[in-house]
């Protein structure tokens, strides 16, 4: 469904990806894993296409998105979670659920996917007319995943979701991503809780200094202390 | 301070209101814009300024204010438009100073072109014969053409609320203002909104430019001067904030109004008076987010 391959890219004249290839397959969890500054937002973000300036190639579903902006590669069906949530300040959290749909397809049904959400996130229900950015970091941080969701995109992106979240609404989320799998919704994940991360992932890529040093199913690198050691221990 | 009623109070009062009907008009399109685009429109004056002389030339064709109130918008905002597609788009990401020199260079050409056109005199412009006279408003009679222009305003504040409240487009320029990225990430093509938030500032600066016109003529520098004071009331209303422009456009015409009841010969100070104070109180403005310029 998705292939990146060759990829590189820049900050200014930092040269913060090089040579990243990688592939994820339709209805599966793939997992980024390792230190903070490989380049695991940095390739998330490059697939999202808000990377200045990149080189290689990045397919969606047999097209070449590296040369297309953002607003395209969400209506291929990509979806983004950043790491910041980026909850938007001054609207409340129907209007931030509103926001994933504005430039949808299935914008008309607007009330009914609302409602449809509403279900899945029952903390988001209670609280639809409330300012977004009064809730709690993980609150928000449900928003963040549900706006992206609300529009069915078919790969969705995630960075961090669980950084800085309650042990309690981090187990209720990788439920989520559970279910989301089952439902045919494939998930590109990038997490720095190598355990739990692994525990829902088909397969995961390593990340080291930008480059792809190594990469494993789930369970075999569950397994694997030496390469967990090496490249995500602190 | 004898001879100085409430009546004659209350009076100038609302001629403030008027005044300041005509300042909140322009400064809501200078603060969308720049909440939206980061761009300081220097051109903003130019538009207000060709609003008017539009207006002049299709009344002079045989057409009616009325139509002119419809007509202008429409042919500034889409001269805005051109002006966003052509020659602010490719200076985008490129920092602010960039888009600000253009605009500040675009202004002058604008007022020359119209100096050509229309020669460098300015010219006086009829209040339509309806809206002549004055009416009765409990406190004395008041100039029935500022009554409605201060109508007018208020119709332009309630249509852009909606617009921005209640519709999918007004949610993404909301957003749009506080974080593009997140926007885009969602699927929308930022640059048209853009784009269409410049076209409407634009429309509102010429659709005010036409309202000024019978009160104050129109001259091809009347734009520099309102220029000057719009960006006090957006710093004192704070940059980029609508519900700011809207009160600091009221606040200043009022004060306007009142310094040259009570000093006349003080009363263009007075605006940057108030904005003296109001930096040393409260440097972001009234509604105003520290830090939106760096």
């Amino acid at each position: 469904m998705l292939q990146v391959s060759k990829l590189d890219a820049w900050y200014g004249a930092s040269h913060a990806l090089q040579d990243i290839s990688l592939d994820v397959t339709r209805g599966e969890i793939v997992c980024l894993i390792g230190r903070n500054g490989a380049g695991k937002t940095t390739t998330l973000k490059s697939i999202m296409g808000l990377m200045g300036r990149t080189r290689g190639s990045v397919t969606f579903k047999g097209e070449e998105l590296l040369r297309q902006p953002a607003h395209v590669r969400f209506a291929l069906g990509l979806a983004y979670v950043p790491e910041e949530r980026r909850i938007v300040q001054g609207l409340t959290v129907r209007e931030n659920l509103r926001l994933g749909l504005v430039a949808s397809k299935e914008k008309k049904r607007e009330a009914e996917l609302i409602a449809e959400i509403a279900a899945i996130f029952p903390r988001l229900a209670e609280r639809m007319d409330q300012e977004a950015v009064t809730m709690s970091g993980g609150e928000q941080q449900m928003l963040a995943i549900a706006r992206a969701m609300i529009a069915k995109p078919d790969l969705i992106m995630l960075d961090e979701p669980s950084e800085g979240i309650m042990p309690v609404l981090v187990d209720e989320m990788f439920e989520l991503f559970r279910s989301m799998k089952a439902q045919g919704t494939t998930v590109l994940l990038v997490e720095q809780n190598v355990e739990l991360a692994l525990g829902i992932a088909d397969r995961a890529y390593v990340l080291d200094q930008g480059a792809v040093v190594h990469q494993a199913s789930a369970q075999a690198l569950l397994a694997d202390d030496e390469i967990k050691e090496r490249y995500c221990s602190v | 301070m004898a001879g100085l009623s409430f009546d004659l109070i209350a009076l100038q009062l609302f001629a403030g209101l008027a005044l300041g009907a005509i300042y909140v008009l322009f400064a809501i399109g200078l603060s969308l814009i720049f909440g939206m685009l980061t761009v300081v429109n220097f051109a903003h004056g130019a538009f207000y300024m060709v609003g008017a002389y539009v207006g002049l030339y299709l009344i002079s064709i045989g057409g009616n204010f009325w139509i002119c109130l419809v007509a202008v918008p429409i042919a500034i905002g889409l001269f805005g438009l051109a002006v966003e597609r052509v020659l602010i788009r490719p200076l985008y990401g490129r920092g602010i100073d960039y888009p600000l020199l253009l605009t500040f260079g675009l202004s002058y050409v604008m007022v020359e072109c119209v100096r050509i056109a229309f020669g460098k005199t300015g010219y006086p412009f009829d209040t339509p014969e309806i809206l002549q006279g004055a009416v009765d408003i409990g406190v004395g009679y008041f100039p029935l053409y500022r009554l409605f222009v201060i109508g007018a305003t208020a119709v332009v504040l309630l249509a852009l609320w909606l617009f921005l409240e209640k519709t999918s487009f007004g949610l993404i320029i909301r957003a749009g203002a506080r974080d593009p990225q997140i926007v885009r990430v969602l699927g929308v093509d930022v640059s048209k909104v853009w784009l269409i938030v410049f076209g409407i500032g634009t429309a509102i600066a010429g659709f005010a430019g036409l309202l000024a016109a019978p009160l104050q003529g129109v001259i091809p520098e009347m734009g520099g001067t309102i220029l000057a004071e719009a960006f006090v009331v957006t710093v004192v209303g704070g940059m980029g904030s609508i519900g700011g422009a809207v009160l600091a456009g009221l606040l200043v015409g009022v004060v306007v109004s009142m310094t040259s009841l009570f000093a006349p010969e003080m009363a263009k100070v007075s605006i940057f008076a108030l904005m003296a104070v109001v930096l040393i109180v409260r440097p972001q403005g009234f509604f105003g987010r520290a830090g939106l310029m760096s």
